[in-house]
């Protein structure tokens, strides 16, 4: 059964800019997706739409083979959405945030209180419920939302950037809490712009750029579609210049660490094989960056490099 | 949605509009008293000592009817521009649009909310009307039933102001400009009868004349005009506004995009 079901999806605001040109998009049930892209590249669009909150230009949009056109409160009920923005009241109690919007997917007062207790308990929030909404951190009023999400207990949960601006520690903490919801049963697509979130918890990936779905795979298939990696190697004495090591591209950074290129074919063994051999022995080593990070950028700035090429400049 | 899950999304939207009424009651409850005393006490009894009588009743009677249907008339419209233009501008009304809640029953909760408000400050000027003059209910289901139409007409009408706001001047024009000079020329503190035929005739074009009156009736049992052409004008405002306001939010205007 396909969670998601996007065909041809066109979205045309009425300044003329079309956030949205044509898109496809399938996402199965249970899945943890991750839908990535640019600023302005139409994720946040093609949520809105999918929620309602935006009107699309032309295509179709099922929720579990739900039409939004022919069937929209019905899809509606089957979605649970945390958006980019804080969108609750700031002058409402906690609980009262979560127990209204069970009240308007029509959960009696009863239950959606029992409910609310649960969710605010998962998410560390219950001995704030009494609390004004506008008195919380950042990461507590993201966690709210997710609460609020939850409370109508969604097929569907749609987390645009949830954990922007959240210090690491609550970041991991909502990882593990999110993951454990998908592992339930919770189908989730995933918005973020830290690509290391990404890479940790969702199986497949679409990417999109100005519009348009320019990737869509499975995770780990993507991975291995990155032919070379950067790693950076901090070394335990000081060199003057780069060792030239055979099949591997390396330069230094600074006097201790030493950058280099690794591709496919070569492996990483060979590399210390021949550090060994010189003498330079290795503290430690780390990615240079995030290798979704290093696909995702190739991707985009491949697009961007085309566009001006056949636009007669240099890409 | 089936029937119970809308008289719970219906539920909630009133009770989420009584507890900010509460919540804020210094802005919802407590400026109409004040006002309204104030009238009593300049119009009605320095003023209206030396008026005489209008239609067979002193004058402090004869402003009543009009000075609750008055308050009515601007907490009904104030509550629901307010509560609807605050939730579309720090974002909130989200919560509600994402949920399979019918545009129909958004409107309908709003609307409650508001007659909700304009009922209760009518109530709070009714019983301080009683301080200051008698008042004799002539006939208790037209009061009730005008009070009750006339808050939804109202509500319905601060609704699609909030619809259309894009700040916070927006929801302050039409009261100020529209709303207020509305209600003053709608008979409140004059019978349409003292004034020249041509002003008549231009009085009749004001909406708030028909309500003011039919709530005069329901009360005194004097109106200057007929009982069922206010309720016809009444109800032909209420089916028109919410016919306006469901395209509205169908099409999204202002809150979607």
């Amino acid at each position: 059964m396909k969670a998601l079901s996007l065909a041809g999806l066109e979205k045309v605001y009425s300044n003329g800019v079309r956030a949205l040109d044509g898109i496809d998009l399938e996402v199965d049930e249970g899945d943890f997706f991750a839908l990535l892209g640019p600023n302005g590249a139409g994720k946040t669009t093609a949520i809105g739409i999918i929620t309602s909150l935006v009107n699309k230009t032309a295509g179709r949009v099922e929720i579990f083979g739900h039409d939004i056109d022919r069937q929209l409160e019905i899809a509606k009920s089957m979605i649970g959405v945390v958006p980019q923005e804080i969108n609750f009241n700031q002058f409402e109690k906690v609980f009262n945030i979560v127990v209204n919007q069970a009240g308007y997917y029509g959960i009696p007062r009863a239950e959606a209180c029992r409910r609310a207790e649960k969710y605010l308990r998962q998410l560390e929030l219950w001995e704030k419920r009494d609390q004004i909404s506008r008195s919380l951190s950042g990461g507590m009023k993201r966690r709210l939302m997710i609460a609020r999400a939850l409370v109508h207990e969604p097929r569907l949960l749609i987390l645009d950037e949830p954990t922007a601006g959240v210090d690491i520690e609550i970041r991991r903490s909502m990882w593990d809490f999110v993951r454990g919801i998908n592992e339930a049963g919770t189908t989730i697509i995933l918005t973020t712009h830290y690509l290391e979130e990404a890479e940790n918890l969702c199986r497949n990936i679409a990417i999109i750029d100005q519009g348009k779905i320019i990737e869509h795979n499975r995770m780990d298939r993507l991975l291995r579609k990155l032919h070379k990696e950067f790693v950076l190697l901090n070394l335990q004495s000081p060199l003057a210049s780069a060792p030239k090591l055979e099949g591997y591209l390396c330069k230094l950074v600074d006097e201790e660490t030493l950058e280099v290129e690794i591709t496919d074919q070569r492996g990483i063994s060979g590399l210390f094989e021949q550090l060994s051999g010189l003498g330079i022995r290795v503290q430690s080593m780390r990615n240079k960056s995030n290798r979704l990070e290093e696909l995702f950028m190739g991707l985009v700035e491949n697009r961007a490099g085309r566009q001006l090429a056949a636009a007669g400049g240099k890409p | 949605m089936r029937l119970r899950e809308n008289w719970i999304g219906f539920q909630t939207i009133v009770l989420k509009e009584l507890s900010r009424i509460i919540r804020i009651w210094m802005q919802t409850l407590l400026p109409p008293v004040i006002t309204m005393t104030l009238y009593f006490i300049i119009f009605g009894n320095l003023i209206g000592r030396r008026i005489g009588l209008m239609d067979g009743f002193d004058y402090m009677q004869y402003i009543a009817p009009g000075l609750i249907m008055m308050s009515v008339i601007t907490n009904s419209y104030g509550n629901v521009v307010s509560s609807f233009f605050g939730a579309k501008f720090g974002k909130y009304l989200e919560e509600m649009l994402v949920s399979p809640l019918p545009n129909w029953l958004i409107i309908v909760g709003h609307m409650a909310g508001g007659m909700a408000r304009g009922l209760m400050v009518g109530i709070a000027v009714t019983i301080i009307a009683l301080f200051f003059t008698d008042l004799h209910m002539y006939s208790l289901p037209v009061t009730l039933s005008v009070a009750l139409l006339t808050s939804a007409v109202f509500s319905l009408a601060g609704m699609i102001n909030a619809i259309f706001a894009k700040k916070f001047d927006d929801i302050a024009i039409v009261p100020t400009f529209i709303l207020t000079p509305l209600t003053y020329l709608g008979g409140v503190f004059y019978s349409i009868n003292m004034l020249p035929e041509f002003w008549q005739g231009v009085s009749r074009a004001n909406p708030i004349l028909y309500m003011v009156n039919a709530f005069r009736h329901g009360i005194l049992g004097v109106s200057d005009i007929g009982l069922g052409t206010a309720y016809a004008i009444i109800l032909v405002f209420l089916v028109v506004l919410f016919t306006t306001a469901l395209m509205l939010m169908r099409k999204g205007v202002g809150i979607r995009e």
